[in-house]
């Protein structure tokens, strides 16, 4: 039995989906599926929850890298049939989630899961930072402008306090993308870290000819910088190939994406951008996109201060003048982008200006506006 | 496969936070191709720049999707992660488990691979991290034969859909995401592994307009669950949020928060829509845009109303290559019913597909190919009706794209007779 590899497609299985959800409820979800009446967070990092039949179930969310091992999902198990009956989730931000029945099954689960170390911190519940979400960078990705791992872990380890506290005037949602391709869909966050690339794409003669279909790496930009090209490849044959106009590259490396030999990352011309102030709850104002504050900050490895450092000033002059219950985003609108600049110290810079499609929605036509230190 | 000198990668085994070094090396004792991973991630980490090579197709027999191939480019120092292929497993919807299949999980990859996962990807899947070519196929085996469990999307098809935990936990979700988020994925399970699309196309499923999945900003058809009839109150709660004996926002600002209802309620509501009237709460529905805010605030004392279902929107994307979208609202209520098998969005979806699959250009999201033809267009051809709430506001400027059997006598018209009439 087992897979032959004579016989590839023998009693082969295809097109049956995911298992089943149900399966894996805890009892309590079982018999309260659609039942529940309300919620409170009874301390940071523990959920209640009670249903209108009176059955009450205790979450407990706890941090996880995102990127763990099999060891430390056995580890996880090993709490869950535990304490849990043996079952366990995990949420849309990367936390894992411990599930009881009784409130005096919460502070034993606590008890253990505080004696294995660094490994399960509770919290990212409320008014809190919660779990980043993030990509892959130098780990798996075969495009990104920064790590991704590493940047949340410095970031994570400085913001700690904020992760298991709820003291900010409203949740913070903070997520990676290590390029511009987005796969963390960061352009809806509180606070966005983005990977950007600085240096145009280089061409490779020598191997375009037999990885590259030239017209899809030409349609390819957005702004019709790549033209085709007759070049001289290292063996001196003459070869169709393509031109890369440096003046007109907004960096955003879909060239590459389509052809791998135009490659663009760089040690020096790759970093970090901060945009802030997205949102994709509808509660009081709508959805709304991050906003690029902070055009560039260096890849530093193994620690990022300078972004590590951003993100904190960013944090911490909002949760000092943001009113409760005001999003980033919110109080960033509230004050004005001239004030937010102002109080952040952030140097206003022509790059947060738009002069892509669409700009002309974010220029200023009227004459309100706050006499900041902008304004000589 | 030996151990690396890893300074910069030891540096991250401080601090508070997990680890994921520390995983790394507790993982490396059992799958020693977890010390390439590291090493290759050390240099990195000097190099500040990536070492995966681009691209590889590689992926099972019969599916064009789910795997992702991934070769080192520096295999010579670093042979353990020369082939690091991603799997991606389709996640049961809202990513409860038992240990029992998740063990199995473990063992299977610790067989086939590296012994590191995602739990989870972007998009929802369970992801493994790094196997090799030859390993695919009996992985794949292994997975529906003895788990029971099929792969996730990749490529232009349709990716793994993904929901909130909906009923399962929440009071606040108006239909059952989970029902739905997996009766989509069993429905179209050929659009999820042989892709057909001119793109990726993507399913969200939230219960409420809190949008837990983020749908609306990231997925090209975002089902968030709504209700048409009224707030339900119990006055006898409110009275207990007034007297300070419930805490604030569940709880989200600490055990000891209390709510003062006219200022951190009433006056934030975005329409004006509440008052205060002797003691009790009145809400005037018909002017409320259901944002949440109020319920989110005293969810003892306010549920969503009873006649529930879903909005959906389309269109939203990250921002390569026109600029991100945020989904744009097409269907203001649709029931919701598990038991005809959600009838309505099935045939929405496909009125979608119909469409898309014949008129968006290679790599081309929906939210692009919309804003190419123009949402008016882009109604049309779905058969929805135009309304007000399509729009923020309506256009500012005067450039209507008349069609000709709108205009009383059509376009034809002869020059000679119109110049008889008027002299150049």
């Amino acid at each position: 039995m087992g897979y032959d590899p004579e016989n590839p497609m023998k009693d082969r299985i295809t097109d049956i989906g995911p298992p089943h959800y149900e399966q894996f409820f805890p009892a309590v979800v079982k018999k309260n599926y659609g039942k529940w009446l309300y919620h409170e967070i009874i301390r940071p990092g523990v959920l209640m929850h009670v249903s209108e039949t009176g059955d009450k179930m205790y979450t407990i969310r706890v941090a996880s890298a995102r990127l763990i091992s099999v060891e430390h999902i056995r580890e996880i198990c090993d709490i869950a049939d535990k304490h849990c009956d043996g079952i366990v989730r995990f949420t849309t931000r990367n936390n894992i989630e411990f599930m009881v029945d009784a409130e005096s099954k919460v502070q034993p689960l606590l008890d253990d899961l505080a004696s294995r170390g660094n490994k399960f911190p509770v919290g990212g519940t409320g008014a809190s930072v919660s779990n980043l979400v993030h990509t892959q960078g130098w780990i798996h990705c075969h495009t990104p402008a920064t790590d991704a791992s590493g940047v949340v872990k410095a970031v994570m380890d400085d913001l700690f306090e904020y992760f298991t506290s709820m003291s900010l005037p409203a949740k913070v949602k903070i997520a990676l993308a290590c390029c511009l391709n987005m796969c963390g869909a960061v352009h809806c966050s509180d606070i966005a870290i983005l990977g950007v690339h600085r240096k145009p794409p280089m061409v490779d003669h020598d191997t375009i000819t037999g990885v590259c279909e030239l017209p899809l790496a030409i349609s390819a930009c957005p702004l019709g910088a790549v033209k085709p090209t007759k070049a001289t490849n290292s063996k001196g044959e003459e070869i169709k190939s393509v031109k890369v106009n440096a003046e007109r590259c907004m960096f955003c490396g879909n060239c590459y994406t389509m052809c791998p030999s135009m490659p663009l990352a760089d040690p020096d011309g790759d970093g970090i951008a901060i945009l802030v102030g997205g949102k994709v709850s509808n509660s009081k104002s709508a959805p709304k996109f991050s906003k690029l504050v902070i055009p560039f900050l260096p890849n530093t490895p193994p620690r990022w201060p300078e972004t590590v450092e951003a993100i904190r000033n960013i944090l911490e002059v909002y949760a000092k003048d943001a009113r409760k219950f005001e999003r980033v985003g919110e109080w960033a609108e509230r004050i004005g982008w001239e004030k937010f600049f102002e109080k952040t110290g952030i140097p206003f810079t022509v790059k947060s200006i738009d002069d892509y499609r669409l700009a002309y929605d974010t220029w200023r036509t009227t004459t309100q506006f706050k006499f900041t230190s902008h304004i000589k | 496969m030996a151990k690396h000198n890893t300074p910069m990668m030891d540096e991250l085994e401080k601090g508070p936070w997990p680890s994921f070094v520390t995983d790394l090396k507790r993982q490396a004792e059992k799958s020693p191709q977890c010390w390439d991973i590291l090493g290759q991630m050390e240099l990195s980490f000097k190099d500040k720049i990536t070492h995966w090579k681009h691209g590889g197709i590689v992926g099972v027999f019969g599916y064009g999707g789910g795997i992702v191939g991934r070769y080192s480019d520096v295999p010579a120092q670093f042979p353990g992660v020369a082939h690091f292929h991603t799997v991606r497993l389709n996640q049961p919807s809202s990513k409860f488990y038992n240990t029992t299949k998740l063990r199995q999980v473990c063992d299977l990859w610790e067989k086939y691979g590296s012994g590191m996962t995602n739990m989870h990807g972007s998009t929802g899947d369970l992801v493994l991290l790094g196997t090799r070519t030859e390993h695919l196929e009996p992985l794949f085996y292994d997975l529906t034969h003895d788990l029971n469990w099929d792969l996730g999307g990749s490529g232009s098809n349709l990716r793994t859909p993904s929901c909130c935990l909906g009923k399962a936990r929440c009071e606040w979700a108006c239909y059952d995401t989970q029902a739905a988020c997996h009766g989509m994925t069993m429905h179209y399970q050929d659009e999820i592994h042989r892709p057909a699309f001119p793109y990726k196309f993507k399913f969200k499923f939230s219960g409420c307009p809190n949008d837990c999945v983020a749908s609306i900003a990231r997925s090209d058809l975002s089902v968030i669950g709504n209700w048409r009839d009224n707030i339900r109150i119990d006055q006898a709660a409110v009275k207990e949020y007034a007297a300070g004996n419930y805490v604030a926002n569940g709880g989200a600002h600490g055990p000891k928060s209390t709510l003062d209802i006219q200022k951190d309620v009433i006056d934030l509501c975005p329409t004006g829509c509440m008052w205060l009237e002797g003691g009790e709460l009145k809400i005037d529905n018909a002017e409320c845009t259901r944002c949440m805010h109020c319920i989110n605030m005293m969810p003892r004392a306010l549920r969503p109303g009873v006649v529930q279902g879903a909005t959906i929107l389309c269109g939203a994307k990250a921002p390569i290559l026109d600029g991100a979208q945020l989904a744009t609202m097409i269907v203001p209520f649709i029931e919701m019913d598990p038991n005809n098998d959600f009838e309505q969005l099935v045939e929405f979806i496909e009125s979608v597909w119909d469409w898309w699959m014949e008129n968006g250009k290679n790599r081309e999201r929906l939210g692009e190919t919309m804003q190419r033809v123009g949402l008016p267009t882009f109604l049309k051809v779905i058969n929805v009706d135009p309304i007000p709430q399509h729009v923020k506001e309506p256009r500012s400027n005067p450039y209507v794209f008349w069609a000709e059997e709108e205009v009383e006598g059509g376009f034809e018209r002869d020059v000679k007779e119109f110049r008889a009439r008027n002299a150049m």
